[in-house]
């Protein structure tokens, strides 16, 4: 036994491996709002209630899981609120004045998502910009495109409805259908969506060659270029990846209501931050979970929907939404302290 | 690797050192940071390279590792001229430099670290994942080796002592087949017991039959493992020794500035015997 050796063994804590774990704090705050929500809102536990309680939780998760990969890759975008308004109204635009299947709109919206991400991405490594300044930036440009495009083409906020259209049912078949059992259990293909991506999500960042390069690019980018991973390449992924999700959620919104108002989004930028921070994420970057992410978006649904259960006003719901930011951000700071602490 | 050898003239040849540079220069802009520097690197020898904070010391490494092109002179790695455009084609070229601050990822596990950036792979198609057993494995192996024992590689490198750390990073350069290991300042910032610890990971490499360039400002340290000791003032060569041709006081003498170290000491010292001494 060398002298380091010994170290080593004396610096090992039982238990370090559990409190190690970024999805702690979301996991421990889930079960806490989940009894809190049972106690106070008679409805919340129904079977109804839970299938709202988790369809809200999905629409998030969609986003936060991707948001929280970037997070843990060491960057920001802000425009992701504002991208699925986009994502889902480039589909509508197109599909109504060409009159063409849905599915033509559905395809050129994937494009231009993926355009903006990787416009994003591109920006940031070539600029070198922080991704805050630059996703900014993409965030006011896509707002007030949005509003401004919309209102030239249909000459209101709103798009024209492509209920009626060829190729609606499939498309609505795999964004916004629902199965249901029994009288009251209704399941969302989001919530599909949402475990699927969670699941992927989780494989690429513990079992694959990328998943090591997220966490390194966000860890050390410097250190990560000189060991020979391709740090641009794996940042302008990242970003496409945050887009396909855009464009994911925004054929739901899409295929649910027909129609796209096109001021929406803007706000929810933050709650998918917000989820995957109380999911572990640092903002520093180099660590997180999609668990985590996921996990930080069913806290989020339990509440905004608990708190219509409970009958208050939902205004509370952003109050409640930054108090947890806090805490978790305080609990990420303790973990980072007992992980990081050298020698 | 193609763009690494544009410009290639010359024919490798069995007897050709492992690495060389010749009379290379590097400019940022009108700042000249290196110019006219040479040196060889042959197996299992180990080449020093000394000089003061902005001596080019970084420069140099920064040439050598791929970060940077150099713009004068010639690099050649087994005869062959290169113009390295990245530390992939450095490592492909089986050249593995360890840095003094980013060697690792510090929040990440010990066994990612040690194969970040080659990371082996299992399973084929869409179940094409990390070899996470093999890699868990391989990094308690290659660590015992160096006389290492972590009973658990999964706890972040950053829980490591800085002595351990680079340590980690000597055993992934070797692991992974480099014939050429550029140590950066790797004693720079370690109590003497930790250096004496890295130092004896040097010259195992060494007798492993790796060719390394050692970057310090500490003579002693140098002198300790050294085999050629090459000095850098100004960005420019001060003098290129064999460890026989030059002994630790004229190596620390040159390396503290030489005359300008004389003068110094004049200045500090009222006492007149110190002028004695001086000569």
């Amino acid at each position: 036994m060398t002298a380091a050796a010994t170290e080593a063994a004396v610096r090992r804590r039982p238990g370090h491996a559990l409190f190690a774990r970024p999805e702690l704090g979301s996991v421990v705050g889930a079960v806490a709002v989940l009894v809190f929500f049972a106690v106070v809102a008679d409805s919340f536990l129904r079977p109804a209630g839970l299938s709202t309680v988790v369809y809200a939780a999905s629409t998030i998760g969609i986003m936060a899981v991707p948001v929280a990969l970037l997070m843990i890759g060491g960057e920001f975008d802000l425009s992701t609120g504002v991208m699925v308004t986009t994502s889902a109204l480039v589909s509508s635009m197109v599909s109504y004045q060409l009159t063409a299947n849905v599915w033509v709109g559905v395809g050129v919206s994937l494009l231009a998502t993926l355009g903006v991400g990787l416009f994003n991405g591109w920006m940031l490594t070539r600029t070198g910009l922080p991704s805050f300044i630059i996703t900014l930036g993409t965030f006011l440009m896509l707002t007030g495109l949005n509003l401004g495009a919309t209102k030239l083409i249909s000459g209101t906020v709103s798009t024209p409805s492509i209920a009626d259209m060829e190729g609606y049912g499939s498309a609505g078949a795999l964004f916004a259908s629902q199965l249901t059992f029994g009288d009251d259990v209704r399941l969302r293909v989001t919530v599909l969506w949402w475990l699927g991506l969670t699941a992927l999500a989780t494989w690429v960042l513990l079992r694959t060659r990328a998943g090591n390069w997220i966490f390194a690019v966000g860890g050390d980018a410097e250190a990560a270029r000189a060991v020979g991973v391709p740090v641009a390449r794996t940042k302008i992924g990242l970003y496409l990846g945050v887009a396909l999700c855009a464009w994911i959620l925004g054929q739901h919104l899409l295929f649910t209501y027909g129609v796209v108002q096109s001021g929406e989004g803007v706000g929810n930028e933050l709650i998918y931050i917000a989820a995957a921070v109380i999911g572990g994420c640092l903002l520093t970057g180099g660590y997180g979970s999609a668990v985590g992410a996921a996990v930080g978006a069913l806290i989020f649904g339990m509440t905004s929907k608990g708190i219509v259960y409970a009958q208050w006003d939902p205004n509370w719901f952003t109050f409640f939404l930054g108090a947890m930011l806090l805490l978790a951000t305080l609990l990420n700071a303790w973990i980072r302290r007992r992980s990081e602490a050298t020698a | 690797m193609t763009s690494a050898e544009t410009g290639a003239v010359a024919v490798p040849s069995a007897d050709a050192p492992l690495l060389a540079l010749e009379e290379v220069a590097k400019s940022y802009g009108n700042v000249r940071a290196l110019h006219g520097v040479s040196l060889t690197v042959e197996p299992g020898s180990v080449t020093c390279v000394l000089g003061d904070n902005g001596a080019g010391k970084s420069t140099l490494i920064k040439i050598v590792s791929g970060l940077h092109r150099h713009d004068g002179g010639r690099y050649r790695i087994d005869g062959r001229e290169v113009r390295l455009g990245s530390p992939r084609e450095a490592l492909d070229a089986g050249i593995a430099t360890v840095y003094q601050d980013l060697a690792v990822v510090p929040l990440m596990p010990v066994w990612r670290n040690f194969f970040l950036g080659s990371e082996p792979h299992t399973g084929r198609g869409p179940f094409r994942r990390l070899d996470v057993r093999a890699m868990r494995a391989a990094t308690r192996d290659a660590l015992r080796r160096m006389g290492i024992d972590l009973r658990d590689v999964d706890q972040p490198i950053g829980t490591l002592s800085g002595g351990e750390r680079q340590c980690v990073a000597i055993a992934r350069a070797v692991h992974f087949g480099a014939r050429v290991l550029v140590l950066d300042e790797p004693t720079a910032a370690l109590g003497v017991k930790q250096s004496g610890t890295v130092l004896k990971y040097v010259a195992a490499a060494r007798d492993e039959g790796l060719g390394v360039i050692l970057i310090t400002h500490n003579p002693h340290h140098a002198y300790l493992v050294g085999g050629r000791f090459v000095l850098l003032q100004r960005g420019a060569m001060a003098g290129s020794y064999a460890a026989d041709e030059i002994g630790l006081d004229e190596l620390t003498r040159q390396m503290a500035g030489g005359s300008e170290l004389d003068e110094l000491r004049h200045e500090l010292r009222h006492d007149p015997r110190g002028e004695a001494q001086s000569s």
